[in-house]
């Protein structure tokens, strides 16, 4: 596969000598959100957040239900506009570029993707190349071998003839991801691509967007449910609560059991993973964490007996 | 890679992609169009043989017969043509914004709605023919628009512009017929017969405001027919991939309301052409696949459908002059039988294959 990273400069910049001022730091990475409110009608999801994607990084974006991280990525990828605040693609406001220019960017591989009926996973995976090609330009032999390539890479070569409706859950979120690297952006977007996958997809979905990080520099921004896949996948790691970045960085520095305990709320151990030495989440067992809940319950019942107290 | 399309490629860097089993159908469409035409031309009280119509069209006849073929049959014929065309298009449309094969103009109430316009113009201002044809325009651009206002929620979707238009259908439907009950019996006989959708005495009046439409319309339409078939992936996967969606929907449903009402202008709501047609073209280019009888095969096959509604139109008119002779049934009728029947033949097929 010929696609390389296609950006310049930003390479030495990593998360750990980020300069500390908003606007520079937008000038250093190619895809960042700065000061955005986000909101659906009058829901507000998110405000004033700012988010960093660090340049040929793979960035995991994990948090609660409902934290907003899925709304985050919308915004990322201009599907949903800020309300405030702006998101920027290489210095400039996403929403004022060209939508087939920022699509030849910036690709996302959504939840919501529907497969028209009677698709061969060959012409899917073609659709892929639209931002690429014009009333006169329709099918180019370049869009012919990126297709190719794209279906070698995610192992869906063998299963272009096929309609995608036969496939296996596991078979066509591979040939969607083969979708988007037709695309050939050098920023990726994937709302939660191993949902409703078992396990073993669930790493070979996972395997696959590592591979395409590190072989291909492309800077992968992913959001995910499982706290032990993004400690083992991610290189920068965000962790939303309630429209808030809690805690970023790498995974090693971001997952310890306060961390966990002040976003999801769990009581937990944090040892390492036997096979990859990452963060591996241990959840405390029932009856430590029955324990943990009275004590608490008592303190807030005395916190709130004083308060009433102090009232009346 | 298998493909339905094949390429065509320039040395200039352009490339082409064409999808032969449809251009066949597109041809096969044409021929079968052609010959009902000329069948057409040289039927009624005076008949014609194929072989005079034709050079008669072309190199000209004796007086009588050119007078015939040109002033009175051949601008019906082209009537019937553009009227199926547009319908045929403006249905696929309709049936790929929506995600629906119901989501025709006839079940969105756009038809309704320029009956309405026709009847206020017919039973309160006794307006003549091309006042009823305005009103008629008029009253399917103002019901397009409240159908489109009404289902706006962040962006226009499936269920709920099928929902909108059924329940705006509903209401027109009601207004019509209190209108019909205000009429007196000469206004109410004209509006019986234009709501049922016909050909007869249709001439060159109707011939160019269609022709004019077609040349803005039909060009700018199936300009964005990549963009309609990415958009059939879901919104977000199409943003994705830099369409604009909202836009190209926008468009998309204007051109598609306004070729419905200057059809319905034109000729009367002729029924089931928008309904049926687009689904016919699918059918005929993309062969069933084992297992999944009445699928809705690829793409919203823009082209082909528009064919498919000219040649159905032409067809059934035809067919309506031979069976009942010239003028006497109304080409909606036969549409509206077969339309109906294919309706109900989709409902059963649908409810087999456990989608309903």
């Amino acid at each position: 596969m010929t696609t390389g990273p296609m950006t310049t400069g930003a390479v030495t910049t990593g998360p750990g000598t980020r300069p500390d001022t908003n606007d520079l730091r937008s000038m250093v990475n190619r895809l960042s959100a700065s000061d955005v409110t986000l909101a659906y009608d009058q829901r507000v999801i998110a405000e004033q957040l700012s988010v960093e994607i660090p340049d040929h990084s793979f960035t995991v974006i994990v948090g609660p239900n409902a934290c907003g991280k899925s709304t985050l990525l919308r915004a990322l990828s201009r599907m949903l506009k800020p309300s405030r605040g702006q998101v920027l693609l290489d210095g400039q406001v996403i929403q004022t570029l060209p939508a087939k220019r920022v699509a030849r960017t910036l690709g996302l591989l959504p939840q919501s993707a529907i497969a028209p009926d009677g698709i061969t996973v060959g012409d899917l995976v073609g659709r892929g190349r639209y931002p690429h090609q014009g009333l006169l330009r329709q099918w180019s032999e370049q869009d012919e071998r990126v297709v190719r390539e794209s279906m070698a890479h995610t192992g869906v070569a063998e299963l272009a003839d096929r309609y995608v409706d036969e496939l296996s859950g596991g078979q066509r979120q591979r040939v969607w991801i083969a979708m988007a690297l037709a695309q050939q952006t050098p920023l990726l977007l994937l709302d939660e691509p191993t949902t409703y996958l078992d396990i073993q997809h669930q790493i070979d979905v996972l395997d696959l967007c590592a591979e395409l990080h590190e072989q291909q520099g492309r800077t992968l921004v992913a959001v995910l449910h499982d706290l032990n896949h993004a400690a083992r996948y991610a290189t920068h790691l965000i962790a939303l609560r309630d429209g808030r970045v809690v805690a970023e960085g790498a995974p090693k520095d971001v997952v310890t059991a306060e961390l966990v305990e002040e976003v999801f709320g769990l009581r937990c151990q944090i040892i390492d993973d036997p096979e990859t030495g990452t963060p591996l989440v241990v959840p405390a067992a029932r009856t430590a964490r029955a324990r943990a809940a009275r004590r608490l319950d008592t303190a807030a019942g005395a916190a709130a007996g004083a308060s009433v107290t102090g009232a009346s | 890679m298998k493909t339905s399309r094949t390429t065509l490629r320039t040395r200039g860097g352009l490339s082409f992609r064409l999808d032969p089993r449809a251009l066949t159908v597109v041809a096969l469409l044409l021929l079968i169009a052609l010959a009902a035409s000329i069948a057409l031309i040289g039927t009624g009280d005076f008949s014609i043989p194929p072989g005079d119509v034709l050079r008669t069209l072309l190199e000209g006849g004796d007086a009588r017969q050119e007078f015939i073929v040109t002033e009175l049959r051949l601008p019906r014929v082209l009537v019937g043509l553009l009227v199926g065309g547009s319908l045929g298009l403006a249905g696929a449309l309709f049936q790929s914004i929506s995600r629906n094969p119901l989501g025709s103009p006839d079940v969105l109430g756009l038809g309704q709605g320029s009956t309405a316009g026709a009847l206020v113009v017919i039973v309160l201002f006794s307006g003549g023919a091309t006042q009823v044809a305005l009103g008629a325009l008029v009253g399917g651009l103002v019901t397009g628009l409240a159908i489109y206002l009404l289902a706006w929620k962040q962006g226009v979707h499936g269920y709920r512009l099928v929902l909108v238009g059924i329940g705006v259908s509903a209401v027109v439907t009601a207004v019509n017929g209190y209108l019909l009950t205000k009429a007196d019996i000469v206004d109410a006989t004209r509006a019986v017969v234009w709501m049922t959708g016909s050909l007869n005495g249709r001439d060159w009046e109707q011939v160019r405001p269609l022709l004019a439409l077609w040349a803005v319309l039909v060009p700018l339409v199936l300009g964005q027919s990549r963009a309609l078939r990415v958009t059939e992936m879901g919104d977000d996967v199409a943003y994705a991939l830099g369409v604009r969606v909202e836009r190209v929907r926008l468009l998309l449903m204007v051109s598609a309301v306004l070729l419905t009402a200057g059809a319905t202008a034109a000729a009367g709501p002729v029924g089931f052409v928008a309904l049926t047609a687009p689904q016919l073209a699918r059918r005929t280019i993309l062969p069933r696949r084992r297992g999944s009888a009445g699928a809705a095969p690829l793409g919203p096959h823009l082209m082909t459908s528009m064919v498919m509604g000219a040649t159905l139109l032409v067809v059934a008119d035809w067919a309506s002059q031979q069976l009942f002779g010239a003028d006497q049934l109304p080409v909606g009728v036969v549409t509206g039988v077969l339309g109906g029947g294919y309706l109900l033949w989709l409902l059963v097929t649908e409810r087999r294959a456990g989608r309903i």
